[in-house]
């Protein structure tokens, strides 16, 4: 296959995992206008939790379904105990408290497991798929990965459009005091909010770590290009989060084929200036500005 | 009216002055005990001075001007692979005149980025500083011909001047080093007092009113910018004269981190909280160290507990202690101050 | 039914209310009237929830309000409709419907109630789907008058829901509020600048201004004393 080709079809398969974590900095993003800077950290620790569960039972799956509970967990106790507090003050704040959360959980990681790089497993093979004759970019695994990621966007998607608890997650996203005087707890919204941005988020650090490896800092560069990828489709839009991670996945794979891997990340910092300072808002925008 | 007041305007130079000088006085006074202690402590000290450096311009724009930035390390990378590369050619070049150009490189590269950035604000600026953080540090693996890949660039080891030559590098480094330190914040604390530390602070509390007061803000927001940038790339240089090295993994985003808890720790907006921050991050690991000694923790847990503790300390203080050491100084500050008044008025 | 006592509310050290007192009478409606900035918006959001007050009483059925957040609030039957309407604007109207009655959960009744209110407002039945930012001021009010009936509220807290509407659909809103009281036992407090379409329906009015109570008279007195209103509230 040319080139060109295969790097399309890595950068679809890339951008996918980018997608999933932008989605998690969207959903918590819509629910409590914060952008989670621990998201990636919280990914790459219960993707650790998968991995010490996979050991133990020796098995892929429950290991996976390990990482997902952890994330509702994790995800929850984050926002019930400690953003909860700083909500409604300055921006700052919460910049900062999630990136103390940030610093704990890329310090505690270690302490439990040690730092050296490990492996993670992957439930399908990671080398090229065959079909007929001819080798096709896009492994079992890769193929896995947009599925997975289909899927749970597919679930959001459901999930606000078509439920009781989605129209209530979006009326506090668009207006929480008016939903409160409709009788809508906003602050279990909120938990919970972060409960699934936090399992969509593992999920991303399910899919990356059998090619990037498993080590405390391996979300860094994740947790910038699921930003750039949420900021270039709006930090409001879900869709967007899709559109912006395949943009983005497509974007540094050809800056990494042609340009090479090492600038990728500082190609990831262009790409997100360049946005900015053209269209701020991003790609997709729903509503202007949020009111009370 | 002290004497200050009646000298005005000049009385705050000669204010700034004095402290500068009393501050070379005592610390010099220190790195001179220190040593008969332990030299590596005063090779710590060393540490101080630029952290200090690059807290303080860190304070100035994230303190005072608002603007968060998590990618001041990769400032600090500018300033000292701009000292290597220069050194590589120019082997002999006076120092003071490799590390004027890290700080004007530096500073370019701030132009650069501020000027991205005048337009960000709150998460996006810090999501950008960040992305500068994670990716900088490729730039230099990658044209590993001029930057030295991975293993980095050696920076020579400076010659004393004669005055201390009979003392270590590490002791009179210490020394040398209180000379920008001493600077850089006469420097900064003398441009606060002008319309521009005025203004950096009208544009955190409002940007609405500040421009309709007819501050420039974009332009504003960029010379802080480039303000904490020069800082950092001084940092940065000196940095690279200390550890004789110039490599990308000096430089990781934990660095950008651990700048911001200093500040964060001292006393945001504050420059004297710049230079209690920057002791606190230079001295925790040993401190940790102590306590490992003592409780016999596990070493994994010994090293990373400093990186745990700042986690601790940013969450703790927007939680429980937004004005850090130097807010918690000034308060003791303002309560004797108020109980002085109230028994004088008594 | 609603005793509202000494309450006290400042922000930003500025005093709100400084000790206001007033009562609602089951099924009964009660009009706040007063000049701009006198409190009454801050009223009804500190008994509704939105704000604290720094003092004083207020009971619901001998419930006590203060410290309860809004939602559980509304699980006691009081419903405040904000300025504005209180609608979602992004939501479509059938959705903002169903948000309304979601607390109290139960399916069939849900579609029932949200078809009566249909039934009740046939502009708003043609716009059933559509998001509510395309709704005109009248309709809001419409949609907002229906969402509290869905949300089976028995007090009505309305803030000025005649701003900014034509009078013809003051006329209705408020004869739907008056109609509601009369069938469904529904007790109303009513904030409104527009004195006279409040009079209009209202049983007992209080007067505010500056954040104190300077009258509390019967409505039907007011109504037909027109220079006591002036007195009082200075036009």
């Amino acid at each position: 296959m040319s080139y060109f080709i295969v790097l399309t079809l890595t950068g679809i398969a890339a951008g996918m995992i980018y997608a999933a974590l932008a989605l998690a900095l969207v959903l918590i993003w819509r629910a409590t206008r914060i952008v989670n800077f621990a998201q990636g950290a919280l990914a790459m620790t219960t993707t650790y939790i998968a991995l010490a569960v996979i050991r133990a039972t020796d098995n892929y799956w429950i290991g996976f379904a390990a990482a997902l509970i952890a994330g509702l967990m994790l995800g929850a106790i984050a926002e019930r105990f400690l953003v909860r507090r700083v909500e409604n003050g300055p921006p700052l704040n919460a910049v900062i408290l999630t990136l103390g959360l940030f610093l704990i959980l890329e310090a505690v990681v270690p302490m439990i497991w040690g730092a050296q790089i490990r492996g993670f497993p992957a439930p399908f093979s990671i080398s090229a798929s065959q079909i007929g004759g001819m080798y096709f970019a896009l492994s079992p695994f890769n193929l896995f990965t947009i599925g997975v990621v289909l899927a749970v966007m597919g679930g959001m998607l459901l999930l606000f459009r078509f439920t009781s608890l989605g129209l209530r997650m979006r009326a506090t996203a668009f207006a929480p005091d008016i939903a409160r005087l409709l009788g809508v707890r906003v602050g279990r919204l909120l938990t919970f909010g972060w409960a699934i941005a936090t399992l969509t988020g593992s999920i991303a650090g399910l899919l990356v770590a059998p090619t990037l490896l498993l080590y405390p800092s391996n979300m860094d560069a994740i947790l910038v290009y699921g930003f750039t990828a949420a900021v270039l489709g709006g930090l409001d839009s879900p869709v967007g989060a899709l559109v912006g991670g395949l943009a983005i996945g497509l974007g540094l794979s050809y800056i990494g084929g042609y340009l090479g891997a090492d600038l990728e990340a500082i190609g990831a910092l262009v790409i997100l200036i360049g946005i900015l300072m053209v269209r701020p808002q991003g790609l997709f925008v729903h509503s202007v500005e949020r009111r009370a | 009216m002290t004497l200050v007041d009646r000298l005005g305007a000049r009385g705050t130079l000669v204010k700034h002055a004095v402290l500068a000088v009393l501050f070379i006085v005592v610390a010099g006074g220190a790195i001179y005990l220190l040593d008969s202690v332990n030299a590596f402590l005063v090779y710590q000290l060393s540490s101080v001075a630029y952290i200090a450096i690059a807290a303080a311009g860190l304070t100035v724009l994230t303190g005072l001007n608002g603007q968060l930035s998590l990618g001041h390390g990769a400032l600090m990378a500018i300033g000292a692979y701009t000292t290597a590369v220069v050194l590589k050619t120019y082997t002999d070049l006076n120092p003071a005149i490799v590390m004027v150009a890290a700080v004007l490189v530096t500073a370019l590269g701030s132009i650069a980025v501020g000027t991205g950035a005048a337009r960000l604000r709150g998460p996006y600026l810090a999501g950008a500083t960040l992305g500068l953080a994670v990716g900088l540090p490729g730039v230099a693996v990658r044209f590993s011909g001029v930057f030295g890949g991975d293993a980095g660039l050696n920076v020579p080891a400076l010659s004393s001047p004669d005055a201390l030559s009979t003392l270590p590098q590490e002791v009179w480094v210490a020394w040398v080093w209180l000379i920008p330190a001493a600077i850089t914040f006469l420097l900064l604390a003398n441009l606060l007092r002008t319309r521009y530390g005025r203004d950096f602070r009208a544009i955190r509390e409002d940007e609405v009113a500040s421009a309709l007061h007819g501050i420039r803000v974009a332009r504003t927001q960029v010379v802080a910018f480039v303000l904490s940038g020069a800082c950092a790339g001084l940092a940065g240089s000196l940095m690279a004269y200390t550890s004789n090295l110039a490599a990308p993994g000096s430089f990781p985003l934990t660095l950008s981190l651990e700048l911001l808890a200093a500040i964060v720790i001292g006393g945001l907006g504050t420059l004297p909280g710049a230079v209690w921050g920057a002791l606190v991050i230079v001295f925790a690991p040993d401190w940790i160290g102590t306590l490992h000694d003592v409780l016999k923790l596990p070493g994994p847990i010994r090293d990373q507990l400093p990186l745990a503790l700042f986690g601790v300390v940013f969450i703790a203080a927007m939680l429980l202690f937004p004005h850090g050491i130097q807010g918690g100084i000034h308060r003791l500050w303002l309560l004797r101050a108020a109980r002085r008044s109230r028994a004088a008025s008594d | 039914m609603l005793e509202v006592d000494d309450l006290h509310v400042s922000y930003g050290g500025v005093t709100a209310l400084d000790g206001v007192k007033l009562s609602v009478p089951t099924n009964g409606i009660t009009a706040v009237l007063g000049p701009n900035g006198a409190g009454k918006s801050t009223l009804l959001k500190s008994i509704a929830g939105l704000i604290k007050p720094r003092g004083g009483r207020v009971t619901y059925n001998g419930r006590a309000l203060i410290g309860m957040p809004p939602e559980e609030i509304v699980r006691l039957g009081v419903s405040m409709v904000p300025e504005g309407g209180g609608v979602i604007r992004e939501l479509t109207v059938e959705e903002n419907l169903r948000l309304a009655q979601m607390w109290h959960h139960n399916g069939g009744d849900a579609r029932k109630a949200i078809d009566d209110v249909m039934e009740m407002f046939p502009p708003l039945a043609a716009r059933r789907r559509n998001a509510a930012h395309s709704l005109s001021g009248g309709e809001r009010q419409m949609l907002a008058v229906g969402r509290a009936l869905v949300s089976r509220a028995e007090l009505l807290l309305l803030d000025e829901p005649s701003l900014g509407l034509a009078p013809k659909f003051v006329i209705l809103i408020m004869q739907t509020v008056r109609r509601l009281c009369a069938e469904r036992g529904i007790s109303v407090l009513l904030v409104e600048q527009n004195a006279r379409s409040a009079l209009s329906i209202a049983d007992e009015a209080v007067l505010l201004s500056a954040g104190r109570t300077i009258a509390a008279r019967t409505a039907g007195e007011l109504a037909k004393n027109e220079e006591l209103w002036h007195a009082y509230l200075g036009y």
